[in-house]
């Protein structure tokens, strides 16, 4: 087709492909076969506010359909110094968004002049996924601590969200919760607190296949913020008994025939290289 | 001048079914500027944000100046339309690329990062618009 665009070209999503992409899946469709899957993190995370501020949690695993992708990834991202999040659905879509967040939250808190709001996080990410209706496919799970507190938002991928004490998102979200409505209690312990959202993802890991491999923890109070990456591995790979390599001469040689290949020396020539 | 007349620039050339083909000034298919013309092309659904996508910055600002008219009275939108028209005639050449600056700090999005910055930066784009055709065309002569 010829392209002679006489507009300014501008940024943004382009939507030149769609066409082309429902004419492939259509006769992908037709052979039996189906198109590929943006790779989903499958995830348990969870939320919990105690006396002192606010824990994060997440499980590590990223799946690809029904293929484990990653087994140690990220899933709390850092937005500002006290402010973290969680994604879940779509990886990548999670990845841009928090990133794009971050970004934004440090332009905005330099305009200010003043440290940013989780309120104010919440607000871009929810206004920004309902533009794009739900097809930017991250749910997300903001926490920190600001001026008013420690505060927990969850925003879902067409742009609700909801302010609670405790929250769940991801695959493993039914079984993370039963958890934290068992034995949640307003103004906790830190200890007692991190054992609570460790057994909330331990749950998700166990109960759900799309959530695996280790427990991070992100604890945020108003002086400190501690990463725990890795704070629990309660799925160990498990280790080998016995060797399964074959003694030689496991397998009898019945007959056995040598060809020898003669080679004779046809033309033998030299180049010399250039090796200055 | 009302906002109303913003409705005039908001862009629906997404192709619908049989009801524009494309069109070129003459009636027919506009084939040096829009390419062939293809059944398949029309039929096919495009994607359902692309339109919302097309008209998102145009919105925003009918729903702004309609804001602002209700506050602070129609003196304010009148006056930044005035600016915004200002500052969107500072460009450069057609086929080169402009920051668009004063448009950006009118606007208060040169502190806000979007997908509109990270993908597809126009920049960076491989293509550029063939020099002489797009000069024409914004002189009016092609």
């Amino acid at each position: 087709m010829l392209n002679t665009s006489t507009k300014t070209p501008t940024g943004g999503f382009s939507f030149e492909n769609t066409r082309r992409n429902a004419v492939l899946e259509a006769n992908l469709l037709e052979k039996g076969y189906s198109a590929p899957n943006a790779r989903k993190t499958g995830t348990t995370i969870a939320g919990l506010i105690f006396k002192d501020g606010v824990i994060l949690g997440a499980d590590t695993r990223a799946t690809d359909d029904m293929v484990v992708a990653d087994k140690n990834c990220m899933k709390i991202h850092y937005i500002a110094p006290k402010i973290y999040c969680c994604g879940a659905g779509v990886a990548a879509d999670a990845e841009v968004t928090t990133q794009m967040m971050s970004s934004n939250v440090e332009l905005h808190s330099l305009s200010t002049g003043r440290p940013p709001l989780v309120a104010m996080v919440t607000r871009q990410l929810k206004q920004m996924l309902f533009r794009y209706q739900g097809h930017i496919g991250s749910s997300l799970i903001v926490g920190g601590v600001d001026v008013n507190g420690a505060q927990l938002y969850s925003v879902y991928p067409h742009g609700s969200y909801d302010k609670l004490p405790f929250l769940t998102m991801g695959s493993g979200a039914a079984s993370a919760i039963s958890v934290f409505e068992d034995r949640y209690k307003p103004n906790m312990e830190v200890e007692e607190a991190k054992q609570l959202v460790r057994d909330a993802i331990t749950a998700g890991i166990f109960c759900d296949l799309g959530s695996g491999s280790n427990v991070d923890l992100c604890v945020i109070t108003e002086k400190t913020v501690d990463y725990l990456r890795g704070y629990d591995q309660p799925v160990q790979k498990g280790l080998r008994e016995g060797t399964y390599r074959y003694k030689p001469g496991t397998t009898a040689v019945l007959t056995k025939t040598v060809t020898p290949l003669t080679l004779d020396v046809v033309d033998e020539s030299v180049q010399v290289m250039d090796t200055e | 001048m009302n906002t109303r007349g913003l409705r005039s620039q908001l862009k629906d050339s997404v192709p619908v079914t049989g009801l524009c083909p494309q069109a070129g000034p003459y009636g027919v298919q506009d084939s040096l500027r829009r390419g062939f013309s293809s059944v398949k092309n029309e039929l096919l659904p495009s994607h359902p944000l692309e339109l919302s996508e097309k008209n998102f910055q145009l919105n925003q600002d009918k729903m702004n100046f309609n804001t602002l008219r209700n506050i602070q009275g129609l003196h304010a939108p009148l006056k930044l339309q005035m600016e915004y028209r200002a500052a969107r005639q500072i460009q450069r050449l057609p086929f080169l690329p402009s920051s668009n600056l004063a448009l950006d700090t009118l606007r208060g999005s040169d502190d806000t990062i979007g997908f509109e910055d990270i993908l597809n930066d126009p920049i960076q784009s491989e293509m550029m618009g063939d020099p002489h055709i797009m000069t024409e065309y914004k002189l009016g002569i092609l």
